[in-house]
């Protein structure tokens, strides 16, 4: 514990985590890291995906024993078995989606397994009594036996709450609990932990919302690649300096931009003219030129996906339009998309991206084949040319283009997944994540690849979390914050500097909000 | 290595299916002699095909089914309505290929409506299709009113009964389906899309397939299979059992087209292993039928020998079988 940590008496810690490890076949999920949780305090645990940050949740929760390191509660070792286990501890965990029961009522989910019993029967007129003086101390005025799941999630959320601070008492975990609340819910739900924190609850608190950690929490613990960064109070630290620490960019910032990225341009090839959908990303306008890559940064949970999702079609905009080299267009489903001439690299390469069980050729083709339709097949020479080819270009290593695709490297699997949208020729190409869990190699492929296609003349949007990279290969970088396009930067702002500043900054709106 | 692994996939069918031949001509010398009579074969092995030609083709629409990690439990209950309604078209005086062709439309209206269930509605598929295998039995006796209505139609009779080339037209039948659908999807793209949308319909949906015409369309298929497999059993029998065609049929084409080598988590599939998977259960009911055992003694062979098949088929066997096939044969037990 560095900061903010070794002025608290160790004893003082409600729950520590010291020097633990979490380590998944060859892969360090979690790396020595240190956690001290105070009681009263509302502690925020941040990191991009892949920090760590939920294998420590685990361990904290009994759901994984560490391979190192040891977990403390009141300053004693203990050794959690299991999730029930931690409960005994007084450890209770509340996850982003509701984990209750939405046809029972909302007295038998806050004492399920414990209700109130009488003559060995379930003493309802009892616990319903039991269940509206909790609620009420969380200011919550509903009626006990009304089914949880005719509740708005927020309400639903703090009967979750409730239930878990009933059952364990002294540590809260909430992971992500405001991911599906509109602002007043938020409101709301921040007010309940706030009166937890008063009644000296220990709570670690999960979120992707900057806005939130400040509003909320007295400490912050940052994880990178399974590291501990830094654990500090938040009143120690501006938000540009959290961003930097949790992207990385504590040291100098090294990035510097590609001439050939900043060549002019002149041929629009999209316009999007305040194009958005409800409840996914704020309407934005974008134009698109051909030979261009427009780097798109932001957190996690920024919208930056979203944004790349109602573009491509899959959720389709419900807002705005869209043109395609001067004619309006309509993209309603990916198949439109693609029609056009458009093609995604998703970010979750395993679920969206690849077939496991389907060759590294058929795997190459059947974007292509998906445009040519159901009649037109390729034949094996055909799929084995353009396989052969593009794997080629791409520089797949793979033994045999029959082999499945699921024996590959992430790396190789990625390679592939751009392989099969070169294939169909687009003009347009929207990377989410390209470069993310692959290894070194591939990594430089990747980017060498983009840097080719867009001196090519194709048009590029890459969503990265990776700063230099996104500096390196864009020719204008998009800057998303709370679902929001907040800022296009070009010419000498495209800097890692200004990027973190942008994502960082603390906008007027919501300043007020959160204050409110 | 490689080698022997793909001859041990491809093979483990046919050997399987050999195997239970033998073993019915040792319990049955007489199992493999075959007779031409009034311009048509007759024996054993004929019955085989003859009696497995229903839930082979049965089979041909599953295996597509459950290669997009579906399944169609409704097939058997839809098979008794194809056949409630051709019987009571013809009794009501319309001609035999009238009738067919009511048949069919029921089957492909059945195949449409559990295909929308679980493309367009995303109910999971054996929900999907039980509510058709519960349902379709009991409007099959509602056409029927309760009885067994019997007809005379000479269509009918010879697509269940009559012979082409000297064999019976079920064989016929079933052979020139598994030809097309095998045809159908492996000379066009569709099989392709069929595995993609099985293993992944996420990342097919994305890869820009119409994933839910194609799982309306299989479904579709699966349930014009099945409205032909009721015609079969219709005109074999000389009328419509609303309650008893094509009952737990459902559940040996399931099993045919596992024991083809489809897995039932989508993916990988083949039309004509799956045929084969339906001739191993069909040899297996005639062999202890020919064999003299007590017919109580079916279910019980049969659960042993197609565990044997699935052993043999299964990743653990096939870890073994790598690492000590060479050292002994018998590494499956």
């Amino acid at each position: 514990m560095r900061l903010g940590g070794r002025d608290v008496a160790e004893t003082a810690f409600r729950m520590e985590a010291r020097g633990v490890s979490k380590i998944f076949g060859t892969h360090k999920a979690l790396d020595t890291v240190d956690f001290g949780l105070l009681a009263g305090e509302v502690h925020a645990l941040l990191g991009e995906n892949g920090a760590g940050k939920s294998t420590l949740i685990k361990i904290l929760t009994g759901a994984y024993q560490p391979d190192g390191g040891e977990v403390l509660v009141d300053g004693t070792p203990v050794h959690l078995d299991s999730p029930l286990h931690a409960q005994s501890f007084g450890i209770g965990t509340v996850y982003q989606e509701v984990n209750l029961l939405p046809n029972r009522s909302v007295a038998e989910n806050l004492f399920l397994g414990h209700q109130p019993t009488r003559f060995g029967l379930v003493d309802r007129k009892r616990m319903n009594k039991d269940a509206r003086v909790l609620l009420k101390r969380y200011g919550l005025e509903i009626d006990p036996a009304s089914e949880l799941g005719s509740h708005s999630v927020a309400v639903q959320q703090i009967v979750a709450i409730a239930r878990a601070v009933q059952l364990s008492g002294k540590v809260l975990i909430l992971d992500e609990p405001t991911a599906s609340l509109d602002r007043d819910e938020v409101q709301r739900l921040f007010e309940v932990v706030a009166s937890l924190k008063r009644d000296g609850l220990a709570i670690v608190f999960i979120t992707h919302f900057l806005d939130q950690v400040f509003a909320l929490a007295d400490r912050v613990t940052i994880l990178r690649n399974g590291k501990l960064v830094d654990t500090s109070r938040l009143s120690d630290l501006t938000r540009t300096e959290l961003v930097r620490k949790m992207l990385g960019k504590d040291i100098a910032f090294s990035g510097s931009t590609s001439l050939e990225a900043q060549r002019p341009v002149t041929d629009v090839l999209l316009e999007f003219k305040n194009y958005g959908r409800k409840r996914s990303v704020r309407p934005f306008t974008l134009t698109i030129h051909k030979g261009e890559v427009i780097g798109v940064a932001g957190l996690l949970g920024s919208g930056r996906t979203e944004m790349a999702r109602v573009m491509f079609g899959i959720d389709p905009s419900d807002e705005g339009s869209v043109t395609l080299n001067g004619k309006p267009i309509s993209i309603r489903a990916a198949t439109d998309a693609i029609a056009h001439g458009f093609g995604f690299c998703p970010e979750d390469r395993k679920a969206d991206g690849i077939f496991g069980d389907l060759s590294v050729r058929e795997n190459i083709v059947i974007a292509l084949q998906g445009k040519l339709g159901w009649f037109r097949a390729l034949n094996r020479d055909e799929q084995l040319d353009l396989a052969g080819q593009f794997g080629e270009s791409m520089d797949i290593r793979a033994a045999s283009l029959d082999m499945p695709v699921k024996l590959l490297s992430g790396g190789n699997q990625q390679k592939v997944i751009l392989a099969r949208w070169l294939a169909t020729d687009p003009a347009f190409l929207i990377l989410d994540e390209p470069t993310r869990g692959i290894d070194v190699g591939a990594h430089a492929e990747i980017v060498r690849t983009i840097n080719r296609l867009r001196d090519d003349g194709m048009a590029l949007v890459v969503i990265s979390s990776e700063i230099d990279e996104v500096v390196a290969y864009s020719s204008r970088v998009v800057v998303m914050r709370d679902r929001e396009m907040v800022a296009e930067l070009r010419g000498e702002d495209i800097s890692p500097a200004v990027i973190v500043q942008a994502i960082a900054t603390h906008g007027e709106a919501t300043s007020e909000e959160t204050a409110a | 290595m490689t080698r022997i692994s793909f001859g041990r996939i491809l093979n483990t069918q046919t050997i399987a299916l050999v195997s239970v031949l033998l073993l019915n001509w040792i319990l049955f010398p007489g199992f493999f002699k075959i007779e031409w009579q009034d311009g048509r074969l007759f024996g054993s092995l004929i019955d085989v095909l003859n009696r497995g030609a229903p839930v082979a083709i049965l089979a041909i629409g599953m295996t597509a089914v459950i290669a997009t990690k579906g399944v169609d439990l409704s097939v058997g209950a839809v098979m008794a309505m194809s056949g409630a309604v051709a019987a009571t078209l013809v009794v009501a005086g319309y001609s035999g290929p009238v009738a067919v062709g009511g048949a069919l439309a029921v089957g492909l209206a059945c195949g449409l409506w559990n295909g929308i269930l679980v493309a367009v509605l995303d109910i999971q598929p054996i929900i999907a299709t039980l509510v058709l295998m519960v349902a379709g039995r009991g409007i099959a006796q509602l056409i029927t009113e309760g009885s067994i209505v019997t007809f005379s139609d000479p269509t009918l009779i010879f697509i269940g009964t009559g012979s082409f080339l000297g064999m019976p037209m079920p064989v016929v039948i079933a052979f020139a389906l598994m030809v097309l659908v095998t045809l159908a999807v492996r000379k066009t793209a569709i099989g392709l899309f069929i595995e993609a949308v099985g293993i992944n319909r996420s990342a097919a949906t994305l890869a820009g397939i119409r994933s839910r015409l194609l799982l309306i369309s299989v479904y579709s298929v699966s349930g014009l299979c099945a409205a032909i497999a009721g015609i079969i059993v219709a005109g074999d029998i000389r009328g419509a059992d609303a309650n008893n065609a094509g009952l737990w049929l459902e559940l040996d084409a399931i099993l045919a087209a596992v024991i083809g080598g489809t897995s039932l988590l989508g993916g990988r599939f083949s039309i004509p292993m799956s045929v084969i998977g339906a001739l191993i259960i069909q040899a297996m009911n005639t062999g202890i039928l020919v064999s003299g055992y007590p017919p109580e003694f079916n279910l019980v062979v049969k659960a042993g020998i197609i565990t044997v098949i699935l052993m043999i088929q299964s990743p653990l066997a096939g870890q073994v079988l790598g690492f000590f096939g060479r050292k002994k044969s018998g590494a499956s037990r």
